[in-house]
């Protein structure tokens, strides 16, 4: 009799859980656990958000020509030659012509246009964004983390001051932008066993390896061969037709959103249906301006 | 009697059996129930904090690591520009020597050290600049112009990365500010103190003046 006394609140807790079985309950915290993923979510929307005080153009093609500058024959040959390294090496770069700053300098402006974007590999960070303000007279090369490396500041400035500068004087925007972007593709693939041994300089660690897709799988496996074990031969069985319970009743939410995510973002950028995509890469900054 | 004790005795250890289950169950539903109700947030944004504020540093550093290039490269042209160059290789002293730890990082005295180092040398840098423009053969110098582009580089990379920390440092004090967090800020993590401030002092973001 004493022992149950003082165990009294907490045979009063089971008491309550009991009579509505422990399925309720298990479901209601996996719910619970959609939590931190909606915060995240409503992190990056705030980034967005921020990122949308300025007006940037959809991200429609390799070439975002929205001040209107490139004639549709060089445009065309551009995009066919980003198309064509992006297969090959998975680096993705962008042209992007806009009509308006919004008053602030090209660099802050390229930066929150990269990472709106999201241009390169989230796992590599291998994109470039070669943005062009006709209007402000400025150019700049927005360098991704995964490419500091290879296409380095000074590179950028020589490439902007020797192949595009010059070719804007003259209002000639097609062809510089393409010699731009040809000795751009030069950089990232001369030596191209030099950059790809090349660590990559900043790693985002999301699920990319099996062995982390795993690991929830074999926590969970180790729980339920403790709790096996723990339980008394009388309580296997109820244990068992729980668990099948459970699985057959959660097939779905979590699990299939993480598969969709991992299909959204997949490699690089892709053309599908809903248009071409940036793969989540970032950039922090590296590349170079100009003006003319 | 003698039969009724073997039974009872089997009873209660299975009747343990199932409460150390339940016991179980109970603890793995509060640890993920707790995990679920922000718990981890903010752990999680303090340690983001502090991994962005390692990149301010390290971008911070990548500018002090350009400066001896620099000078020496400077110097071959300019030699009686002594002033302006012992200016740049003090303030670059004293900046390097002031790093904060990530556990400083509440501390807005430390910070305002770190600030005013920083700014110090970019005004330095700044006059350097400056001053060499009036070497032409400086000015057309490869090297010259090499590190001119990766200090420019390195300076967009401080802004970005103060930007991206400032925004860090936002969201982490706001979770010791506001619902659900402020339970667990309120409780668990008492200690947990606001990080200071990183202002954008007016000397840093000023470009430097260019004189013709």
């Amino acid at each position: 009799m004493t022992p149950r006394l003082a165990f009294t609140p907490l045979t009063g807790l089971i008491r309550l859980i009991r009579p509505k079985c422990e399925k309720r309950l298990f479901l209601g915290s996996v719910r619970y656990l959609a939590i931190p993923p909606l915060a995240v979510l409503a992190t990056a929307l705030a980034f967005t958000v921020l990122a949308l005080a300025y007006t940037f153009p959809p991200l429609t093609g390799r070439v975002v020509d929205d001040a209107k500058i490139i004639p549709q024959t060089e445009s065309d040959r551009i995009t066919a030659k980003l198309a064509s390294l992006e297969s090959k090496s998975g680096i993705q770069i962008v042209v992007a012509t806009i009509n308006s700053l919004g008053g602030d300098e090209i660099e802050p402006y390229a930066n929150a246009l990269f990472r709106a974007w999201g241009l390169g590999e989230k796992s590599k960070n291998n994109g470039v964004l070669l943005l062009v303000a006709p209007k402000e007279h400025k150019a700049r090369i927005e360098v991704g983390y995964g490419l500091e490396g290879t296409l380095t500041d000074a590179l950028s400035k020589i490439i902007i001051t020797n192949a595009m500068v010059p070719r804007f004087k003259t209002g000639d925007f097609g062809s510089g932008i393409e010699r731009g972007v040809d000795d751009i593709i030069t950089v990232l693939t001369t030596d191209s066993s030099d950059w790809q041994q090349r660590p990559d300089l900043r790693i985002v660690h999301n699920q990319d390896s099996t062995f982390d897709e795993l690991i929830p799988f074999i926590v969970f496996g180790l729980f339920i061969l403790i709790l096996y074990l723990l339980s008394p031969k009388r309580e296997r069985g109820n244990l068992l037709s729980f668990l099948l319970g459970m699985m057959m009743s959660s097939g779905n939410g979590r699990y299939r959103g993480r598969y969709d995510d991992r299909f959204g973002s997949g490699s690089g950028g892709s053309w599908s249906d809903g248009g071409f995509l940036g793969g989540g890469g970032s950039s922090g900054g590296g590349g170079a301006s100009g003006s003319w | 009697m003698s039969s009724s004790a073997p039974n009872f005795v089997q009873f209660s250890s299975a009747r343990a059996a199932v409460s150390r289950l339940r016991l179980f169950f109970i603890l793995a539903t509060l640890s993920l129930t707790i995990s679920g109700c922000g718990y981890n947030t903010i752990p999680t944004l303090e340690e983001q904090a502090k991994a962005k504020w390692g990149d301010v540093q390290n971008q911070y550093q990548r500018r002090a690591d350009l400066i001896p290039n620099l000078v020496a490269t400077v110097q071959g042209y300019a030699k009686q520009e002594k002033e302006v160059l012992t200016a740049v290789v003090e303030a670059r002293a004293k900046a390097t020597s002031a790093r904060i730890d990530a556990s400083q990082l509440s501390d807005p005295e430390k910070i305002k050290q770190f600030q005013d180092a920083q700014g110090q040398l970019t005004g330095a840098l700044g006059r350097l600049l400056a001053v060499s423009e009036n070497y032409p053969e400086l000015k057309s110098n490869q090297n010259f112009l090499a590190l001119q582009s990766q200090l420019e580089g390195t300076e967009n990379r401080i802004s970005v990365a103060r930007r991206d920390y400032i925004e860090a440092v936002r969201a982490y004090n706001t979770s010791l500010r506001t619902l659900p967090s402020l339970i667990w800020a309120a409780t668990f993590f008492r200690g947990n103190k606001p990080m200071a401030e990183f202002t954008t002092s007016e000397t840093a973001q000023a470009p430097p003046q260019v004189k013709f």
